[in-house]
């Protein structure tokens, strides 16, 4: 830790061999220990239960049978991973742009990045309802589509029998609001690639794509990986989201938690879906380290 | 893609430029660079805007207004009537002081717990300091769905499921990471050389803490306060996973919302997006400590 005060690692460092361990820190840390502990681990443990588990305590895969054969199963599971797969290079490319646009000090960068990180703090529900708004047949785009007369009549972009307008809405609203924490990671990043090796290679008469593919974006993979391991897990639970732009439309992994639970008052195909939402954030998060391996060196 | 990396990344030359005022003025293509990036960071925030503005418009309208096709994009005249219908609505006012209330429980507990970590982290090396850290960072993300489904049925059977308590814990185990980040941060930034200046001059380790760290790291303590409270009055799917009819203002808005009139989704939404121009406002020092640390 470069902040960390010299005089504590000095007198670790120089601290007499058996020496007394000093007990306040672990006090300090144990209150949220215990809370961790009580709601994080345990929950975990016990979604594991119930999802293997009927209703009279005996360990059963019928949960499991249940949600996959579930009508809605296949919707929900292919429709989370194909909102995944369209929003992440989407939002990979436009938070990339943001930071480096943040990044190249422009007059009054603080207020660029005031504005392009609000979307930060609005809740997916608030930025879903803007989307509606924009997208339904009384909406925004339809006023402006039919202004500029390029239609006639307003258009129903979210029609349940059409579902493609109904993903690129779902696609716009979280690229809209879940972008700025992606390049909030990425300007932290930029902050420390070096400014040398940056002239470095202007000096060697690098233009900016090939400083961007060779310098800026290697340099910048441990920033990468983390925004791209916390978006995909974030984007396993979307849910409303869905709920508001495609009401009983469209649905998702989360969604369909959610119904089994409340509609349904049957928790064990809940923490079914639990399961497998918490099995794909920790298969993807392990892909991504694999996929982006980070040197050692390069955390420094 | 081409084009926009060419005018993403023109400063260092710029700079150069800049640093050598002696040399010619810089060469066309720079400035021309220099203005593509300006006109970038317009579109940008254009982006991000108008989509608000959009929302603020429809929330400050008439009930007309709002069901009026086209749609109006400047303001006609600004009215309250679509804002007192939403909080008129059967089930908003209880639903907004109950988001306050668990907003402002979370804000409590996670201080209270989350802080003394945080403090530790930031003053101590010791052994285990690092797994914690990575424990704290790996908890950031974890998949709300997870947890609130096991916890709805315990707090089933412990007799306080559908209260707000219920959520406010699981808001606190949500916030905790958070919470215990920017104290750490926070305290980083207080020299630790005052509080030794305190011990010597006969202060007790607390004293110390109580006089000389606290009221520098106030302000940050108010930035993780304010953090806690907009996550909490954000979250959404505990908050309909562990309530029936205690809901929060985000859960009562999404069961009620499909079946719910134009002007109470627009209101809603404005109403639920508010407090986060505030958020970013006070917490934009912290967001790189939070977000930039690569785990380490």
């Amino acid at each position: 830790m470069s902040h960390q005060p010299g005089t504590a690692a000095l007198t670790e460092a120089l601290a007499v061999p058996r020496r007394r361990t000093d007990w306040t820190p672990y006090v300090l840390l144990l209150p949220s220990l215990v809370f961790l502990a009580f709601f994080f681990v345990v929950p975990m443990v016990q979604a594991l239960g119930l999802a293997l588990q009927g209703p009279d305590g005996a360990y059963t895969t019928a949960a499991f049978e249940r949600m996959t054969g579930d009508a809605q199963f296949r919707t929900a599971l292919l429709v989370t991973l194909l909102l995944i797969v369209l929003l992440l290079p989407l939002q990979f490319v436009l938070a990339l742009a943001m930071a480096l646009v943040v990044n190249a000090r422009l007059r009054g960068s603080s207020l660029w990045l005031y504005i392009f990180a609000l979307p930060l703090a609005i809740s997916e529900l608030a930025a879903a309802i803007i989307w509606y708004g924009i997208f339904t047949e009384n909406g925004y785009l339809n006023t402006v589509l039919v202004g500029l007369g390029i239609r006639e009549h307003p258009f129903i972009f979210l029609d349940p029998r059409q579902p493609l307008w109904t993903v690129v809405a779902i696609v716009l609203a979280e690229l809209w609001r879940a972008t700025s924490i992606m390049m909030v990671i990425l300007v932290a990043g930029l902050q420390s690639v070096s400014r040398e090796l940056v002239e470095a290679a202007d000096v060697f008469g690098a233009g900016p794509w090939q400083k961007l593919r060779r310098v800026i974006l290697p340099l910048l993979r441990p920033s990468l990986q983390v925004a791209l391991i916390l978006r995909t897990i974030l984007a396993f639970q979307a849910f409303a989201v869905v709920i508001a732009i495609a009401g009983r439309g469209l649905t998702v992994l989360a969604a369909e938690a959610y119904r089994w639970y409340g509609a349904y008052r049957d928790p064990h195909v809940a923490a079914a879906y639990a399961v497998l939402i918490l099995g794909l954030s920790i298969a993807s998060t392990v892909a991504y380290l694999r996929l982006l391996p980070v040197r050692q060196g390069m955390y420094a | 893609m081409k084009a926009l990396a060419s005018t993403a990344l023109p400063h260092a030359p710029a700079a150069a430029t800049l640093a050598l005022p002696a040399r010619r003025r810089p060469p066309r293509s720079a400035l021309l660079a220099r203005a593509g990036l300006y006109l970038l960071a317009v579109l940008f925030a254009l982006w991000v805007l108008v989509p608000i503005w959009l929302i603020a418009v429809a929330g400050f309208s008439t009930r007309a207004d709002v069901y009026d096709f086209p749609k109006p994009l400047l303001p006609r005249s600004v009215s309250t009537d679509t804002m007192a219908f939403f909080v008129g609505s059967s089930g908003v006012l209880g639903a907004l002081r109950n988001s306050i209330i668990v907003a402002l429980v979370t804000v409590g507990l996670a201080t209270v717990i989350g802080a003394p970590a945080g403090y530790a982290i930031a003053r101590w090396v010791f052994r285990g300091r690092e797994a914690f850290r990575l424990l704290v960072l790996s908890t950031r993300a974890f998949p709300i769905v997870i947890l609130s489904i096991p916890l709805a049925v315990a707090f089933l059977q412990l007799g306080i499921y559908d209260s707000i308590w219920a959520v406010a814990l699981m808001h606190t185990a949500l916030a905790l990471p958070f919470a215990i980040l920017i104290t750490a941060s926070v305290f980083v930034s207080v020299p630790v050389d005052l509080e030794e200046a305190a011990m010597t001059m006969g202060c007790s380790r607390l004293d110390a803490f109580r006089r000389v760290s606290l009221p520098l790291a106030l302000p940050g303590l108010a930035a993780a306060a304010i953090f806690t409270f907009v996550l909490s009055w954000n979250e959404v799917f505990a908050a309909v996973i562990l309530t029936l009819r205690e809901r929060t203002l985000p859960a009562l808005v999404l069961t009620v919302l499909n079946e719910s009139p134009l002007p109470f989704r627009f209101a809603g939404a404005f109403f639920m997006l508010a407090p986060s121009f505030v958020f970013i406002f006070v917490i934009r020092r912290y967001l790189f400590g939070l977000w930039g640390r690569v785990l380490r």
